[in-house]
């Protein structure tokens, strides 16, 4: 979604404590497992911005960090910052080696980058505990934080366009639409 | 309620810090596919020789490429070579425009013995007009705006004769802009296209 560059600049608005309230709390709903640390991200008291951005587009900022950015009026997404300080209270899946290049070029996340040898799903096997999200398969339209292949970091945050049960079975077709991917005009955005 | 409080502790850890690069702006592990590698490498070999090390030794090395396929392998090569160029070539594109390109500053009579300064070239440096243009104008507490020139290029135009001292403030704020590329002329005629 921000394959081009964007630019903010002055429209910086402050979001009134009513609205910060029911942010925090559409946060909390969505992500569960940030609730020990949203005093950290979102605290009670600082003033949060908002900024406008192109194609309908509000980023959520606290001063100079970006923290969640919503299209419309779908699911509130956190900003790659905040995933990279608080990976585990999110659901993830993994790509591929391969697949890397192609997702920070801006490229749509497709479904064989997630079952090919590298990927890694909820409920397989080798998912292990960070990847195997307790054995429960996540479904269309849920926001998840995609890893990638021997690194550390994530690399892309989306909403799932197919359950990982389907993925599974059809092993084909658009994992991931529209996400938020590392280096894209959102992530270089500066917004002081 | 019990249950709750025994999931809690796992999960309340605090926040993991990631070094970000200097040169891409991207966790460390990710500068490979910038098309800045070399540079990347360089700044953290500088900053963070531990983390340098770690990814950048030849075992990190072998391991990530042994698990693509040779063909795959081979691409990623190629890819990787490619976008470095690119971002060189770029680079060297970027750097002959800004020894080649001035500033030029001209003072125009408006009428009556009044005066407006037209500044052009400050994109060719990277500069944000319009935060420049604002700067302007609360500094010499006038107005100032940003215009087209006929050529196609853009020009903040400040009320006043100021170009002395835009000259000053240029010398002090950016000093990466060297002396010579900038021009102050003097226009009789009102609003004429810039000339470089």
């Amino acid at each position: 979604m921000f394959k081009k560059e964007l630019v903010a600049g002055s429209n910086k608005s402050k979001v009134k404590s009513s609205a910060q309230r029911a942010i925090r709390a559409k946060v909390l709903e969505t992500y569960p497992r940030l609730e020990p640390h949203i005093d950290e991200i979102l605290p009670k008291k600082e003033q949060l911005d908002l900024v406008k951005l192109p194609d309908r587009v509000s980023l959520y900022c606290l001063a100079s960090t970006p923290l969640f950015w919503q299209h419309m009026d779908d699911a509130i997404m956190p900003h790659l910052q905040v995933v990279h300080k608080y990976p585990w209270a999110f659901s993830r899946i993994r790509i591929d080696r391969g697949a890397i290049r192609f997702v920070l070029s801006g490229a749509t996340l497709m479904v064989p980058g997630l079952t090919s040898p590298g990927g890694r799903l909820p409920g397989d096997d080798e998912a292990g505990e960070e990847y195997g999200n307790d054995g429960k398969e996540l479904e269309v339209g849920e926001v998840v934080v995609v890893d990638a292949e021997g690194k550390e970091n994530a690399c892309m945050i989306g909403v799932l366009k197919m359950g990982t049960k389907e993925m599974k079975e059809k092993k084909k077709g658009i994992g991931i639409e529209n996400g938020h991917y590392l280096g894209d005009g959102l992530w270089k955005l500066d917004l002081r | 309620m019990a249950d709750t409080a025994t999931q809690a502790p796992t999960d309340v850890r605090p926040p993991k810090h990631v070094v970000y690069c200097g040169v891409c702006t991207l966790p460390p592990e990710y500068c490979e596919y910038g098309g800045t590698t070399k540079k990347c490498s360089d700044w953290l070999a500088a900053t963070h020789p531990s983390l340098h090390r770690q990814l950048y030794s030849a075992d990190a090395a072998a391991a990530s490429l042994s698990t693509l396929s040779v063909d795959a392998q081979k691409r990623a090569e190629k890819d990787a070579q490619k976008k470095a160029a690119k971002a060189e070539a770029n680079e060297v594109r970027e750097a002959e425009k800004r020894a080649s390109s001035k500033i030029i500053i001209k003072r125009v009579e408006r009428n009556k013995r009044k005066y407006v300064t037209e500044i052009a070239g400050l994109e060719a440096f990277g500069l944000d007009l319009k935060k420049v243009a604002k700067e302007f104008g609360k500094k010499f507490a006038t107005g100032s705006s940003v215009t087209k020139t006929a050529s196609g290029g853009e020009e903040i135009t400040v009320q006043g004769d100021v170009s002395d001292e835009v000259v000053d403030w240029l010398g002090e704020h950016h000093e990466e802009i060297p002396e010579d590329n900038i021009e102050q002329v003097e226009d009789k005629k009102k609003k004429s296209a810039p000339t470089v």
